[in-house]
């Protein structure tokens, strides 16, 4: 079963900038499906069409998540059927602290205990954020933050978490750690949509991916043949195959259209 | 020493005055990025509402009081749902009101008058370009100045130009201390001003809508794709600003008439005293509010009475240029 189905979709900015042309891609359940694409891509702007940010929009198109189209919902009953996201660059509440943050991840939730449950299970996953309950947001490194970001998505208990470019800006180490704890979430049953400049990581943990090219999909497969095509692993997983000039290139960005 | 215990109780008073407008402006400004230009119009409509609650329904004061806060609060909420979806209603019908209310002030015939109101009304809501259907932060703040209109209009027309009064809900004595007679209302003031800011750190950091509020403020996309209603969410904010106002200016009625200007003078100093604190700080503003009162009272008294009209704007031009923030304000935080 999909959990998530975008259908033709088509979207912008102010009714008239149109960045995604008729994209189509399908979360199934359990799945964790990668898009890669460079920057401009639109990857950021395929999350917000989903989660209804942007007035308006999609244009043309549907978006099915757990059986209902949802491309005409508000971004609050989006959020309440069950789909958590993870903004790029964090999306922190500077003044809060650690807790009112969490608390405010699961602001739709009704059952205090399961609430209270989610609670020690984070703690647990991320110890760093149960030392420091109280400190504000904005005051907390990079890597905290990205956790943070993560774990307020979990307190709301989301069948499908999508995540934009969570490894930005951490150190190597941390990233796998971010991985593995997004593998980990997803392997407990949550479906997840990852959005991700760093392939090598992405293919990792994803089962699924789709490549995005100016708003375009232009290649689609599952993590192991994305893996194994010449033109990821040259363009986004950068490994130089024999000789690669210019030419080269422009050949194969033209053949993906 | 006795005149000066004095001037430290009024300056108080008329602080938390004040600081009560200008944390209703900077809770709005800072949850919705309205600047609301019709937050004098929401104390009125307290005012009134308890004028009629008190003299008409003959309810006791202190229910009366409290009756008018929850009305101002609700016109609060209801003009947040009016800028939400037709937005552009609210303007028009307050051109109309106002031109309606001009002409009846004119000496012409009520029906007449109606008449010129509503076509105005349909005129302008035809031939006035369509805003979009989120409107922008300079149509929003055009259209709190269409409520504006609309509100002084509507004063105008049901409250006629004969004087009213409020009493307090204190009776109107002085008690001695330290050598001086300090008003017992402006003790009252005081104490209420407080209470109502404990109110308010209660509600903003001790309940769930508080917490959806703050984080409103601080990133509005993030915190809709919590799932957090924004719509309940913003007219919870513009309820409990309302009230603030409604509050201020049932703390002050007593002192003066009611009339639609009463809340001219305060109002623009409470955004003075926004300003002053940082437009984004409610402690901020509450701080501005105290310095503006204390210092007019102390300018007034020992210094002279003509400067202290022109105090304020002093004030604003000093702090904006030794903490281009304000006192307490945050330049970071600036929304998007
Ligand atoms: N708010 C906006 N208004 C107008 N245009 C925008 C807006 N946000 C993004 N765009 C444009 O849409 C296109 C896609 O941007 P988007 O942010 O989706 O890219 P991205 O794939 O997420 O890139 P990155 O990897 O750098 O985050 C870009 O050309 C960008 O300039
Ligand atoms: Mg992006």
């Amino acid at each position: 079963m999909n959990i998530l189905e975008l259908n033709a979709v088509e979207s912008g900015y102010h009714k008239r900038l149109n960045v995604l042309k008729a994209v189509s891609l399908k979360v199934e359940q359990g799945q964790c499906v990668a898009i890669l694409g460079s920057n401009g891509a639109g990857k950021s702007t395929l999350l917000k069409t989903i989660m209804g940010l942007i007035d308006d929009e999609p244009r043309k198109g549907e978006i099915i998540a757990f059986g209902k189209a949802i491309q005409n919902k508000s971004t609050e009953e989006i959020a309440r059927s069950g789909i958590a996201y993870v903004v790029e660059g964090r999306g922190m509440f500077p003044e809060l602290t650690v807790f009112e943050s969490l608390q405010l991840g699961a602001f739709h939730r009704k059952d205090k205990a399961g609430i209270k449950n989610d609670l020690d299970k984070i703690y647990e996953v991320f110890p760093r954020l149960a030392e420091r309950p109280k400190q504000l947001c904005g005051t907390m490194s990079g890597g905290e933050q990205q956790m943070l970001a993560i774990a307020r998505a979990m307190m709301s208990a989301p069948k499908l978490m999508m995540l934009d470019e969570p490894s930005l800006g951490l150190a190597p180490l941390l990233v796998q750690d971010i991985f593995q704890t997004i593998k980990s979430i997803n392997s407990s049953g949550t479906g997840v949509l990852l959005v991700e400049q760093n392939a090598t990581q992405a293919l990792k943990i994803a089962d699924y991916g789709y490549v995005l090219e100016s708003g375009r999909i232009v290649l689609e497969g599952t993590a192991q043949e994305l893996r194994e095509n010449e033109n990821v692993r040259e363009l986004y997983l950068g490994v130089s195959e024999a000789k690669t000039d210019k030419r080269i290139f422009v050949k194969r960005q033209r053949r993906w259209n | 020493m006795s005149q000066l215990i004095q001037v430290i109780a009024s300056g108080l008073a008329i602080g938390s005055i004040y600081a009560l407008i200008a944390l209703g402006i900077v809770l709005l400004y800072r949850t919705t990025s309205i600047l609301n230009f019709a937050h004098g119009e929401f104390g009125l409509f307290g005012t009134f509402m308890a004028f009629t609650f008190f003299n008409s329904l003959k309810l006791p004061y202190p229910l009366s009081f409290l009756l008018s806060l929850l009305a101002a609060a609700l016109l609060g909420g209801i003009i947040s749902i009016l800028l939400v979806k037709p937005a552009r209603a609210s303007f028009n019908i307050g051109l109309a009101i106002l031109l309606a209310a001009l002409a009846y002030g004119l000496g012409v015939n009520l029906i007449i008058s109606a008449a010129i109101g509503i076509a105005i009304a349909v005129v302008s809501y035809i031939f006035l370009e369509q805003p979009n259907r989120n409107p922008s932060e300079l149509g929003l703040l055009i259209l709190t100045l269409g409520v504006n209109l609309f509100l002084q209009g509507f004063y105008s027309l049901s409250f006629g130009s004969d004087n009213k009064i409020l009493p307090s809900i204190v009776s109107n004595t002085s008690i001695k201390f330290a050598g001086a007679s300090v008003s017992l209302g402006s003790i009252f003031t005081s104490l209420m001003g407080l209470v109502i800011m404990l109110l308010l750190w209660l509600l903003l950091n001790h309940s769930k809508i508080g917490l959806a509020m703050r984080a409103l403020a601080q990133r509005e996309d993030v915190a809709k794709a919590m799932g957090i209603p924004v719509r309940l969410v913003s007219f919870a904010t513009w309820a409990t600003s309302a009230a603030l106002a409604g509050a201020a200016a049932l703390l002050l009625a007593p002192s003066t008439l009611l009339s639609p200007s009463l809340l001219l003078d305060p109002v623009s100093k409470g955004f003075v005293a926004a300003v002053i604190g940082g437009m984004n700080s409610l402690p901020g503003a509450i701080v501005g509010g105290y310095i503006l009162g204390l210092l007019e009272l102390f300018v007034g008294v020992y210094i002279s009475n003509e400067l202290k009209a022109s105090l304020a704007f002093i004030i604003v031009i000093l702090v904006l240029i030794l903490k281009p923030h304000g006192l307490l304000g945050k330049p970071e935080i600036k929304r998007v």
